[in-house]
């Protein structure tokens, strides 16, 4: 019995050297050596500044910007190194049949039609009034994109069909024509339309 | 038509994958050479030498037992101390302090017995070191557990007159290197080129382009004008006292792909951020998607393949057929649950379409990610909870009354639907047993599987293996449900708030791990209750498999006979899936009814 006492403690230690240390260490080096970028958090840094990540969503709400899916934002939990908070988010958890949703769903739903009142014979795309799994989706769907081209080309005073273009621009379809949905990032998008990111999605 | 070509692909790129996994798992754990024995072979040499461990020697179930409880006991301590001390540990430019013991105890219980439920939110709880170092081993070695544990049961049941069902030590070394280590090291690199972070540096802070502003406490304020120069937030024509401008956004970075990768692969689940692979930090593409998705369930179902393979070559006829027949079994389950999710949510709901003012053709985007959608998020919901894994890339706790209440069932009824890996296939060899004998009596056939005779032992244990799900489930729910402090963890109101206390038991008791993640179940009752019902659903159904296997390891091997009951025809297949059905839905039937049935019901009648 002692013995086996022994290997056990033992096993769980050498285990813990193998697969906590030594994996840890051994991925770490080689994604930071091969991807240093994306092993950083895939940030978007323009001539020294930097614009957020391109896998995370940030709020907008500004006319001229297109607007992501609706945050529920947490601007408690976290402070930056000079004791300022930032920003994160989370998913509602909310139940889509459920009192609650409906009136935060009715609340987005006339936010959106105040923003651009001719929209108010098309249906709004459920993406748009809807809290995303991370709280931080990056994108939207094409069709969410289309909804607010009006409302964008009227606040940048542009052609409506430049403000598509720019969204075709950083619109991804399927994986391989099939897998997954066909979506927009959000984020890229806006940094085209202010003129800061050139150049493909 | 396309989503039932995603449907379909995504099915067919999931066997496909498991039987080569599943024959290659077979020859590492019987100890045939494989291409990677040359460079690892040292390895595995040298920690028998470190250890004074005998490779040889042939463990009796006492020994066995005792081997793996005690090997697990161990870990459990390890992980509570790194929790409850990270605060003076390295690696944690995070700055996190260490947890309440409630919530230790918590957690350590859950990444030991292979549920990883998660009470906390990695990002704002825990450092590099009790994420790499804490988590992701036991995420190693309590999937490598699980499937050591096969092993004894698979030596259990085909070997004759033998006292002997085999060494953990050597079970549990081999599948950890051999399997999950060079998998993952892999996937690692996929996942980072793809997005993933892998980085000890700590969180990153990047600049917003549109600032927020927010009143002194944190609340967000939606309708306000911000000076950046003068530095005031006005809202209504008024300037907000002690307002906040909030000019820059957290990266949550951690060594996540390498923590990620065997979370997915080991059934074990538990996230480093709180939204799990939901988070772009941790899933961003449709890629990385499909290969964590496919990790869900390949090695549970590969299994199936293991199990045919090595039992034929122990001398049992008609392996494979054994195996493959459990395997349908399981697959049919499957199919079902996944075609009831994806027409519910689908279809979305009342208070989403708003009269048609929304258009809701995407379905139920609720808690979805716009890249993965209904279908691709439908698909890991149903797999996820198959497989005791618990990781989700949507969120749960949003989905539609019925959509949701699949994911709920297959936890409760047992994790048997391909579930963890080897304690999902052991358990369902329990279930097989129940059937052989209930089936052998309606018929007057006597009770053998595999050309063993079941006993009166065999079954009190095989129906300790089979109801400890319930049991704890039922037990632990009951209990928190009359407790009045249960309601303030309530994130929904009526029956979707009963599904959540539900969810929250189903989770520990079917060892899954994910949860209807409104519910705030970070409290001293909570905490400890579902440690408790965690390690029961865990450890009770473990033994329970290791007994067996002496047993039956101890018994002769008696001819086929025309009076023998086949246990690899479609007839018994359609009676394990009946029995699998009545024992778990029965059970919960009174408590399903209550909750998402009630919140369907409601809802459809507006």
């Amino acid at each position: 019995m002692k013995k086996t006492i022994f290997r056990a403690l033992g096993l769980v230690l050498v285990m813990t050297v193998l697969c906590g240390f030594v994996y840890t260490l051994v991925c770490t080096g080689i994604n930071q050596l091969l991807f240093p970028h994306q092993a950083n958090g895939s940030v978007i840094e323009i001539d020294g500044k930097t614009y957020g990540s391109e896998l995370l969503a940030q709020q907008f709400t500004k006319p001229e910007h297109l607007w992501g899916r609706p945050m529920n934002l947490d601007l408690t939990s976290f402070t930056d190194e000079t004791g300022n908070a930032a920003m994160y988010a989370w998913a509602s958890n909310k139940s889509p049949a459920g009192a609650e949703e409906n009136e935060l769903v009715q609340a987005r739903v006339e936010a959106l039609l105040e923003a651009d009142p001719t929209m108010a014979g098309t249906p709004i795309p459920v993406d748009l009034v809807t809290v995303s799994g991370s709280g931080l989706d990056p994108e939207i769907s094409p069709e969410a994109a289309a909804y607010q081209v009006h409302r964008i080309a009227q606040a940048r005073d542009m052609s409506e069909e430049a403000v598509q273009e720019v969204i075709n621009r950083y619109t991804t379809g399927r994986w391989l024509g099939v897998f997954g949905e066909p979506r927009v990032n959000v984020l890229k998008v806006n940094l085209a339309l202010d003129g800061i990111l050139t150049g493909e999605g | 038509m396309n989503s039932i070509l995603q449907y379909a692909l995504y099915v067919l790129i999931l066997v496909a994958v498991s039987i080569p996994l599943g024959i290659y798992m077979s020859k590492v754990m019987d100890g045939e050479k494989t291409v990677v024995s040359r460079i690892l072979g040292p390895v595995e040499r040298g920690i028998y030498r470190l250890l004074r461990i005998d490779p040889e020697e042939d463990m009796g179930w006492k020994k066995y037992l005792a081997a793996a409880l005690l090997f697990n006991l161990f870990g459990f301590i390890v992980l509570l101390l790194i929790l409850l001390f990270q605060g003076r540990l390295p690696w944690n430019p995070q700055g996190a302090e260490g947890l309440s013991w409630h919530l230790a105890f918590n957690t350590a219980a859950s990444f030991v017995t292979n549920t990883n439920w998660q009470a906390y939110s990695g990002e704002v709880t825990l450092s590099n070191f009790s994420q790499a170092i804490g988590l992701t081993v036991q995420n190693f070695i309590s999937a490598a557990s699980g499937i050591a544990v096969l092993w004894c049961l698979i030596r259990g049941l085909t070997r004759v007159k033998q006292n002997g069902v085999g060494n953990f030590w050597q079970d549990l070394t081999r599948c950890t290197l051999y399997i999950l280590i060079p998998i993952c090291l892999v996937t690692t690199v996929v996942l980072t080129q793809q997005g993933v972070p892998q980085s000890l540096g700590g969180n990153k802070y990047v600049d917003l382009v549109e600032p927020i502003a927010a009143d002194a406490e944190g609340n967000y304020l939606p309708d306000a004008e911000i000076d950046r120069n003068a530095g005031t937030v006005t809202v209504d024509g008024q300037v907000v006292e002690d307002a906040q401008i909030i000019t820059r956004q957290v990266l949550p970075l951690y060594p996540q792909a390498s923590q990620v990768s065997m979370k997915q692969l080991g059934t074990n689940g538990g996230g480093v951020l709180g939204n799990n692979s939901a988070h772009p930090f941790e899933n961003p593409t449709i890629l990385t998607n499909l290969i964590e998705m496919v990790f869900l369930l390949v090695i549970a179902v590969g299994l199936c393949f293991s199990f045919g393979r090595s039992i034929t070559k122990r001398g049992i006829s008609k392996g494979m057929k054994q195996g493959v027949a459990i395997f349908t079994a399981m697959f049919l389950m499957m199919l079902v649950a996944l075609w009831i999710g994806a027409v519910q949510e689908q279809n979305a709901t009342p208070v989403l379409a708003q009269n048609g003012l929304v258009d809701t053709s995407l379905g139920n985007m609720e808690g979805k990610e716009t890249r993965f959608g209904t279908v691709t998020s439908n698909t890991w919901a149903v797999w996820t909870t198959c497989a005791s894994n618990g990781s989700v890339n949507s969120m749960h706790d949003s989905y539609t009354p019925l959509g949701g209440m699949i994911p709920i069932l297959l936890m409760m009824l047992g994790e048997v639907v391909f579930g963890g890996v080897g304690c999902g296939l052991y358990g369902m060899i329990g279930f097989v047993i129940l059937t052989v004998f209930i089936a052998g009596l309606m018929v007057g056939r006597t009770p053998e599987y595999l050309g063993k005779k079941i006993e009166p032992r065999e079954m009190r244990m095989a129906v300790l293996l089979c109801l400890a799900t319930p049991i704890a489930i039922l037990v632990g729910s009951g209990i928190a449900t009359l407790l009045p402090g249960t309601v303030e963890s309530l994130n929904n109101a009526g029956a979707h708030g009963l599904s959540e206390v539900l969810y929250a038991y189903a989770s520990g008791g079917g060892n899954n791990g994910s949860a209807f993640a409104g519910f705030n179940a970070n409290t001293p009752f909570l905490n400890t209750s579902i440690g408790l019902v965690m390690f029961f659903a865990r450890f009770v159904p473990m033994t329970a498999t290791i007994v067996i296997a002496g047993s039956m390891a101890a018994k002769k091997r008696v001819a086929e006979s025309a009076g023998t009951l086949s246990t690899c025809n479609g007839m018994f297949v359609f009676l394990l899936i009946l029995i699998v059905l009545i024992i778990g839905a029965l059970s919960f039937f009174p408590a399903l009814s209550l909750g998402p049935i009630a919140e369907y019901t409601q809802m459809i009648l507006g």
